[in-house]
């Protein structure tokens, strides 16, 4: 008889326990879902050292388009933990698989500089973390290593400095000298004013980076050469330095100098009247006349008390497009397929006016040719010239295996 | 050969600042056996000084001047606070006390000037190359600085070797405990010097403020290149750092100038291109590995002068 009962018994409890479990199982998940009511965001960029210009510029942006959606993305509130590269590929990979790994952020947004977004790029691509790229454009990112779940709200690095070239071209520049700093984007610049520039390249230096900052022994190749025109990449502080020693060597009454990334709206303040009459080529300009920039320029100037860049301008942008992806997943970020084409869709108003995303996540757009100029006021402020290149798609775009 | 000669005075124009900023560092450790970390603090304040009161005065030598009595006031009173604790102990106290102060006024600087930077923006008439021989122009302002930091070195050489101060300085350097004996008050011949040292480095500072303009740690790479500097010179001496100087300005600029179209005739422009800046800057660390392998003292020991 007992021995009848025991598999009874034992089968009720074992029931019994199985069934606790699943209730124990259920109320964790409805936890869990409970915690993923608020969505987490890193971001990474440069907060400290003189380039911590260019990082204040970005998370206000982005801090100023969550405002303007009321700190929700799709109606669920948001967490951004902001995290510091220095500008360094090593401490820039250290943070993001910290966000990836102990934060669990649910997307990750920003960087400036290509070298520290290469580095940085492996960790993303294998968590499979939607990121959001708003401002370094390296080529392995547009092509080869293009990935589902990264996008770049702002360019492949090569196209910038293209436009500039087919203004040079316009302008009948028949010689050219080229310089930028030694790393990634600096490469990148150069080739990219030779895909488009028709004339003949005299010479071309890279220099040390980040830490030159005397450009002395460049700037007398560069007169010796004799060019037509100088072209030169150095983004934040570096272009302070750049335009100033160009100036103070007499060259910018002699040979002209083209520019990418190196005037912005941050250096303006400080360079005055040396950057006036100097072109460069951007895919946004302060003054571009459309309802969602103007609102944006205007609100930024009134929280901040200075005017934003290029910088901040594209990396606003990230997020009504986030809102976007969010909203149509209804909020169900655990979707990342849903996630993915919801943003390849870019159903959003940009700074920039409309915005379309190309087969390797890079936009397609146009590329403005900027002057600064002297206000009345005495201020000093960016405009836009004319329109270069419409709708360009960068080079690189079918070297990604995406279509 | 107008462009070699033109180079070479970029060379000597980057040797004379940083003769200024060694002059400095190698009286401090030369005399007073102090590492001194923070000195590109001194530099960085020599500059944001410059910038402050050259905005409030509206001219730039009268900025420069008022910017040259207070770093030589802050170096005193930071003398005084910070690093007299710091005498008679091991030199890596002396590493951990002043990095922290290099830190410090990392902060402090932002705390003051905000963290954006500034700019001394140089009269525009400096704006401007100058003829030096038919057919060779060069700015005025790199031509200003040669000439100024020459200026400087023939009178720092007059007070160390004419002056009274100078025969303390040298024979502080020479045997600081028989100095002492004699009955010199050495506490304020150490004040002195640092007091001088922080000058040196706020002038070096504030002559490179309208090249490099001003920002946080300005002087961090730049005291690597001085400590580089009065190693080859050899530690204490004066001339030593001098010709350490301009050795190191010049193979610093001439590599710059020259390797990339060396690297060329033998490599393809893109590596040449990646390859130069790389050999350039590692060349003044193996001409300061050769010296010590050499002459382990520098190229003018202190005790030898």
């Amino acid at each position: 008889m007992r021995a009848t009962i025991r598999p009874w018994i034992l089968g009720g409890a074992a029931l019994a326990f199985a069934a606790g479990l699943a209730g124990i199982e259920q109320v964790a998940a409805q936890g869990m879902m409970a915690a993923r009511k608020t969505i987490k965001i890193g971001f990474i960029s440069t907060f400290s050292g003189p380039a911590a210009a260019i990082g204040n510029d970005m998370r206000n942006s982005f801090e100023l388009g969550l405002d303007h959606v009321g700190r929700k993305l799709g109606g669920l509130p948001v967490e951004v933990i902001y995290e510091d590269d220095q500008i360094k590929p090593d401490v820039g990979v250290q943070k993001t698989q910290k966000l990836i790994q102990s934060d669990r952020v649910d997307f990750v947004v920003g960087y400036i500089w290509s070298n520290v977004m290469v580095a940085s790029l492996k960790p993303l691509i294998d968590s499979k973390t939607v990121t959001i790229v708003t401002n370094a454009g390296a080529s392995e990112l547009a092509g080869p290593m293009c990935s589902p779940y990264v996008f770049s709200t702002s360019w492949q690095n090569d196209q910038t400095p293209a436009a500039i070239g087919t203004y040079m071209n316009q302008r009948g520049v028949k010689t050219a000298f080229l310089m930028g700093p030694n790393y990634i984007a600096g490469k990148d610049m150069l080739h990219g004013l030779q895909s488009t520039f028709t004339g003949k390249v005299v010479g071309q230096e890279l220099t040390r980076w980040p830490d030159q900052l005397d450009f002395s022994a460049e700037l007398s190749k560069a007169r010796e050469a004799h060019p037509d025109a100088i072209f030169a990449f150095y983004p934040g502080g570096a272009g302070i330095q750049f335009v100033t020693q160009y100036a103070q060597s007499g060259l910018k009454g002699q040979i002209p100098l083209y520019t990418a990334f190196t005037i912005d709206d941050l250096s303006l303040p400080r360079l005055k009247d040396l950057a006036v009459g100097v072109p460069g080529a951007q895919n946004w300009v302060n003054d571009l006349p459309n309802a969602t920039n103007k609102k944006f320029v205007a609100d930024y100037r009134a929280k901040y008390k200075t005017s934003p860049s290029f910088y901040g301008a594209d990396t606003y942008d990230a997020v009504p497009l986030l809102d976007s992806a969010v909203r149509a997943v209804h909020g169900n970020i655990a979707d990342k397929e849903g996630l993915r084409k919801a943003i390849e869709r870019a159903d959003f108003k940009s700074v920039r006016g409309g915005f379309k995303f190309g087969n390797n996540h890079i936009p397609i757009q146009n590329f403005y040719l900027q002057d600064a100029a002297k206000n009345p006021d005495g201020s000093y402020s960016l405009h836009t010239v004319s329109l270069i290149v419409k709708d360009d798609q960068d080079k690189f775009h079918d070297k990604c295996p995406m279509k | 050969m107008l462009y070699f000669i033109e180079q070479c005075l970029n060379g000597v124009q980057l040797g004379m600042l940083l003769f200024l900023l060694a002059a400095g560092l190698t009286l401090i450790f030369g005399i007073m056996d102090l590492v001194n970390l923070a000195h590109g603090s001194l530099y960085m304040l020599g500059a944001y000084f410059a910038a402050t009161f050259a905005a409030f005065t509206g001219s730039f030598v009268l900025g420069a001047l008022l910017a040259l009595v207070a770093t030589a006031i802050c170096g005193m009173v930071l003398e005084v606070i910070a690093i007299r604790p710091l005498y008679g102990r091991p030199h890596l106290d002396h590493v951990l006390g002043t990095f922290g102060l290099l830190l410090f006024f990392n902060e402090l600087v932002r705390l003051v000037w905000g963290p954006a930077g500034m700019t001394l923006s140089l009269p525009s008439a400096m704006l401007t190359a100058v003829q030096i021989i038919p057919g060779l122009y060069y700015p005025l302002y790199r031509l200003v600085i040669i000439l100024v930091a020459l200026a400087v070195a023939a009178l720092l050489y007059v007070v160390v070797m004419r002056t009274r101060l100078g025969m303390l300085i040298r024979a502080g350097a020479s045997n600081r405990e028989m100095v002492g004996a004699l009955g010199v008050n050495i506490k304020l011949l150490y004040t002195l010097v640092f007091g001088l040292g922080a000058t040196l480095a706020g002038f070096a500072g504030l002559m490179q403020a309208p090249i490099l303009t001003v920002q946080i740690g300005m002087g961090e790479n730049i005291l690597i290149l001085a400590f580089v500097v009065i190693i080859i010179g050899g530690i204490g001496s004066i001339r030593g750092a001098f010709v350490a100087a301009v050795i190191v300005g010049l193979i610093d600029t001439l590599g710059r100038a020259f390797l990339p179209d060396v690297l060329h005739s033998m490599l393809s422009v893109e590596a040449a291109l990646t390859l130069a800046p790389a050999i350039s800057s590692m060349s003044i660390y193996m001409l300061m590995a050769a010296v010590l392998v050499v002459r382990p003292e520098g190229l003018f020991p202190a005790a030898s002068r």
